[in-house]
């Protein structure tokens, strides 16, 4: 009598595995051993004439508690409670990146650090003496993007026909962003260089991140969780490229170090080619490092957004209370537009990963009361802000820096007045959870398109100034 | 027979090191030649073999490799090394020194 052709035996086996994986100290590869003496224990039991349900209770009680079991595979493996950072080809791991992955991600960091490195032959340095090209920066993102983009064609299996469309935004990002005759003078003397310039070289990269995101998803935009996971993902690499930036400057100071040491002066090296080839590549290796331990770490970006939305409410509530009890107005500046701005993102953050890392089936809790509070308290924020700078917009003028500050802020302002109102339906059980998820993740294109309107429409429109 | 968790946890290694001696075997055969060695005595819960298995593996007392057996199924087989085998007759000393122990202080006993 064989048990492998036992249909119900075959499915509660399945039921134990399953149970089995879910346990922590328990690897793969271990379940597969403990299955194996499960089978030849079934085997034995009903060879001696037990039915197989018989059989299968004999054999797990045999195995002894899972609890039990877990615990003193926990206790031998205790490194498995730590989740590994580095994929080793360790035999008894499960295979989380392929060989041909690596291969591919290495060759597009090489190849994105070698991009940086083309403009050089015609004539654009990167040198230690001199500033740096404008060129770079408008360019910056066009050097990595692309290639990220390339990784997940490959990593996805998109069809070529859906990836030329894709070279589509970043052929036009290429162009918008050298096109436009600017006086060149350098990014900071003021005099000389242009504002329309430096607004093409903060919003270039949002709109592209766009496109990069259209790879993410295998160009399904609408289709099920893709979005919301690219947002999962952009958080995870800012976190991870944060860490490998703070790596890359311990390891330049030591490249500094060592070669001042003796008497060599490593600046032509460091400048030039460490910095910049690296921060290109490290976008690469960053990426790669998020999609395969997508499932393993635990995120970090939802964690940072526990741990900031109180600090943020309290922030903002301090503030109003502050500003209440003085009277003190706005002292409204260069940069309190843009200030507001920043703080209106953060918020917009805050909610967007606590979102991400919510169970939309669960019932409202206490942190979601902290959400709407804090979104709450940001919109009065702003609006006292928006107030003071609209009473004196007259007075300002239209520059381009202002026109492309004030429609961030009543973009991100309608965001998070349609957030509040989607989690005060939420807290009073009116509405269901997703639907502030949908909101947020349908919105993710307004950004990348007001970007995509300063990079195209703003230069000509301001007369490159 | 009950054993006390101490005790069968102290006899684990050697017992599982002196099977392996016998040539290379899996989970569930080690298991089977304890009962069958202990008379039906020694009954460990099955499961709690595994993490002393991968625990020798990790001191490098055996080596396990996977194998597909006669039977088609993928099987983990534990070999015993050198330093298994040395461990084993440092083992051995030990538990015929606590043998020889016991049975003189009970033959003594036995004496009176």
């Amino acid at each position: 009598m064989t048990t492998s052709s036992d249909q119900p035996l075959e499915e509660q086996i399945a039921q134990w595995r399953a149970y089995l994986h879910r346990r922590k100290g328990i690897h793969g590869r271990d379940v597969e051993e403990l299955e194996g003496h499960l089978r030849d224990q079934l085997t034995a039991l009903t060879d001696a004439g037990l039915t197989s349900d018989e059989a299968f209770l004999v054999a797990v009680k045999r195995l002894g508690s899972l609890d039990a079991l877990s615990r003193e595979f926990a206790r031998e493996h205790s490194e498995r409670l730590w989740k590994q950072l580095v994929m080793t080809p360790d035999a008894d791991a499960i295979p989380t990146t392929s060989r041909a992955e690596i291969i591919v991600v290495m060759t597009l960091a090489i190849a994105a650090a070698v991009a940086v490195k083309v403009p050089e032959l015609f004539g654009l340095t990167l040198s230690p003496r001199e500033e740096v090209p404008p060129f770079y920066f408008r360019n910056a993102t066009l050097f990595v993007f692309p290639l990220l983009a390339i990784y997940f064609v490959w990593k996805r299996g998109l069809d070529v026909a859906k990836a030329v469309w894709l070279a589509l935004p970043f052929v036009a990002g290429a162009v918008f962003a050298n096109a436009y005759p600017w006086q060149n003078g350098g990014v900071d003397n003021a005099p000389n260089g242009s504002d329309t310039q430096v607004l093409t070289i903060l919003h270039l990269p949002i709109a592209l991140w766009l496109a990069v995101g259209f790879a993410y998803v295998r160009g399904r935009w609408f289709e099920d969780g893709g979005r919301m996971n690219f947002v999962r993902f952009s958080g995870e690499l800012a976190i991870y490229y944060v860490l490998i930036a703070l790596g890359g400057g311990v390891f330049t100071g030591f490249t500094v170090m060592m070669f001042s040491a003796i008497d060599m002066n490593p600046e032509w090296f460091v400048g030039p080619w460490l910095i910049p080839c690296g921060a290109a590549g490290a976008v690469l290796i960053g990426s790669w490092l998020v999609e395969a331990k997508q499932s393993v770490i635990e995120n970090m970006a939802p964690v940072l957004t526990k741990l900031f939305t109180p600090l943020f409410t309290i922030l903002l509530l301090a503030f109003l209370a502050t500003m209440v009890w003085t009277g003190n107005p706005i002292n409204v500046k260069r940069e309190v537009l843009i200030g507001f701005d920043l703080l209106l993102a953060v918020v917009v953050g805050l909610v967007l990963y606590a979102a991400s890392s919510r169970d939309p089936q669960a019932p409202p809790d206490f942190f979601d009361g902290l959400q709407l509070l804090l979104v709450t308290s940001a919109l009065v924020v702003d609006g006292v802000a928006l107030w003071a700078i609209a009473a004196r917009i007259t007075e300002f003028g239209f520059t381009p820096n202002r026109v492309a500050a004030l429609g961030e802020n009543i973009i991100l302002l309608v965001n998070l007045a349609v957030t509040a109102w989607f989690y005060a339906n939420f807290i009073r059980q009116r509405g269901p959870f997703a639907a502030l998820e949908r909101w947020q993740i349908s919105y993710l294109p307004v950004y990348a398109i007001w970007a995509a309107l300063v990079v195209i429409v703003f230069p000509p429109l301001f007369g490159y100034r | 027979m009950d054993f006390g968790k101490d005790l069968v946890a102290a006899s684990a290694t050697p017992l599982v090191l002196a099977i392996l001696v016998e040539g290379d075997s899996y989970g569930y055969a080690i298991i089977k030649r304890v009962t069958e060695l202990s008379g039906g005595h020694l009954q460990w819960t099955d499961g709690m073999l595994y993490p002393v298995l991968h625990r020798l593996e990790r001191q490098g007392l055996v080596s396990a490799r996977w194998r597909d057996s006669d039977n088609g199924r993928r099987r983990k087989y534990y070999r015993i090394t050198k330093e298994g085998r040395e461990e084993l007759a440092a083992q051995r000393q030990q538990w015929q020194a606590v043998n020889d122990t016991l049975r003189g202080i009970w033959m003594e006993a036995c004496a009176v």
